[in-house]
């Protein structure tokens, strides 16, 4: 049907003008996609995050008196080599049987009372240092039918940080495990593996992270996981 | 309510882990580490590629925290040591939802703010704005069975931060959540609709153009308080689960 007007313009408008013809003007009304929500995007926790992050059990995954308890510490670095004196670091971990408290973990649910699994702690001056209190934990499955070497996964968040940035903490001691794990494994060189690996101390373990090369001081960027 | 989200353990299967996996936003929809235009980036954003980490069990299991973290009061932040904050009076409220559109129960929401006249109450923020005797600037709320969320604060002002001259970070509040994964542990910040001050922060720049929408809140009139408090809606969506379409029978025959 057409439309009487004086001008051509309008006379002629109708559906051969579609510009993409043979497509669909209206939705069936079925979601033919997976639906999905956008998420929401990352900021940086900024100066001041210890308003709203600071616990005071943050530091302890187990509590302090724990027979076995570790402590996990370790410095952050800039690009310069200077120690980053607002970030915060946060630990997640099986506890030592390989087993994680969670309803996501089908082998069933952690035997250890009182292991939280995570810790959080703020490398807040003059110490300067993260310090986590935890239990060593047990090897997890990989996933391809082995195992994966004792692991914590950690997340760093500091002012000039826009995302947290992921990186693990592996032991020296394990060396055999550590060999035949996946993700070591998976990783160009040996320098990059020495990234991740904590070295025995007094109390526990020691690793610190470097946001980024400093090759002045000899200081090599630590390897950071996309997850 | 307690603390842990209500869902039924995964049962074992037989021989392989059968594991959640969580979906990755696109990246140019992700806020970047780098950002020129944010000075303390230079130093601190690693410059190397991140290297991809398979989704394992460490990686698909986080910490379950809940009411467990609250303190009685963490949910107004009007009063503090006694008293009543200055400032406008408002009401921030929404849903956590992952983003296949699951809601987020039993998730711990930290929260921390300036307050009304733009100054946090922290040994490294000395600029000449008053500080508020009755205002912390710290709150806690848990998300209840439907994901739903809600807090009372007040509008936190703008303050300048000398990220270059003249610069000002518009009003905004601090997030940080758990959701039930390692994987979707996020911290973030909430900004309010309109800003003029927008346009030269490179903390909100630093978000894709195409992200943007997805951290400024919505006025609500209808969730105001009469005679009390003005409302703003803020959804957060954390990382979903790979979904599969549609279900049919084992034999893979479709009605």
């Amino acid at each position: 049907m057409s439309i009487e007007h004086l001008s051509p313009l309008v006379r002629g408008a109708d559906e051969t003008n579609d510009r993409r013809p043979g497509t669909p003007r209206r939705g069936s009304g079925f979601l033919d996609e997976p639906f999905t929500l956008g998420t929401t995007p990352s900021a940086t926790v900024g100066p001041y995050l210890a308003i709203g992050l600071t616990w005071a059990d943050g530091p302890f995954a187990v509590a302090e008196g724990t027979e076995g308890a570790v402590w996990l510490r370790g410095r952050v670095f800039d690009g310069n080599g200077a120690l980053v004196p607002d970030a915060m670091v946060e630990t997640w971990q099986a506890d030592p049987d390989g087993r994680f408290a969670h309803a996501d973990d089908p082998r069933g649910a952690s035997t250890w009372p009182g292991f939280r699994g995570f810790g959080r702690s703020h490398t807040v001056e003059p110490a300067g240092e993260y310090g986590v209190l935890t239990l060593k934990p047990g090897r997890v499955p990989d996933g391809e039918g082995g195992l994966q070497a004792p692991h914590v996964d950690v997340s760093v968040f500091a002012r000039g940080l826009l995302d947290r940035v992921v990186t693990r903490i592996y032991f020296a001691d394990e060396s055999a495990a550590n060999a035949e794990d996946v993700v070591l494994r998976s990783l160009p060189d040996d320098a990059s593996r020495q990234t991740l690996i904590a070295q025995p101390s007094a109390d526990g373990y020691v690793l610190d992270v470097h946001l980024q090369e400093c090759a002045d001081q000899g200081m090599v960027e630590t390897v950071f996981f996309a997850v | 309510m307690t603390g842990t989200p209500d869902r039924a353990p995964r049962p074992a299967s037989d021989s392989a882990l059968v594991l959640p996996r969580y979906l990755l936003e696109p990246e140019d929809r992700r806020t970047p580490l780098n950002y020129a235009g944010y000075r303390s980036t230079a130093l601190r954003a690693p410059l190397r590629s991140p290297v991809d980490l398979p989704q394992r069990l460490t990686e698909v299991t986080g910490p379950v925290l809940g009411e467990d973290r609250l303190q009685p009061g963490d949910s107004d932040l009007t009063l503090r040591a006694g008293g009543e904050a200055l400032g406008q009076r408002i009401n921030v409220f929404g849903r956590v939802l992952d983003s296949g559109g699951r809601p987020v129960p039993g998730a711990l929401l930290e929260i921390w703010q300036a307050n009304a006249a733009g100054r946090y109450r922290h040994v490294v923020d000395n600029w000449p704005a008053p500080l508020d005797p009755h205002f912390d600037g710290l709150g806690r709320v848990v998300t209840d069975s439907l994901g739903r969320y809600e807090f009372t604060t007040i509008q936190p002002g703008a303050y300048p931060w000398g990220n270059h001259h003249n610069a000002w970070r518009p009003a905004h509040i601090h997030f940080s959540l758990f959701g039930t994964a390692f994987t979707q542990r996020l911290v973030t910040q909430m900004y309010f609709p309109g800003d003029p001050l927008f346009w030269q922060d490179p903390i909100f720049n630093s978000i894709p153009a195409s992200a943007r929408h997805r951290a400024i809140a919505t006025f609500d009139l209808d969730h105001t308080q009469d005679n009390w408090a003005l409302a703003y809606q803020w959804d957060i969506v954390l990382r979903g689960t790979e979904q599969t379409p549609f279900e049919t029978d084992d034999d893979g025959d479709v009605a």
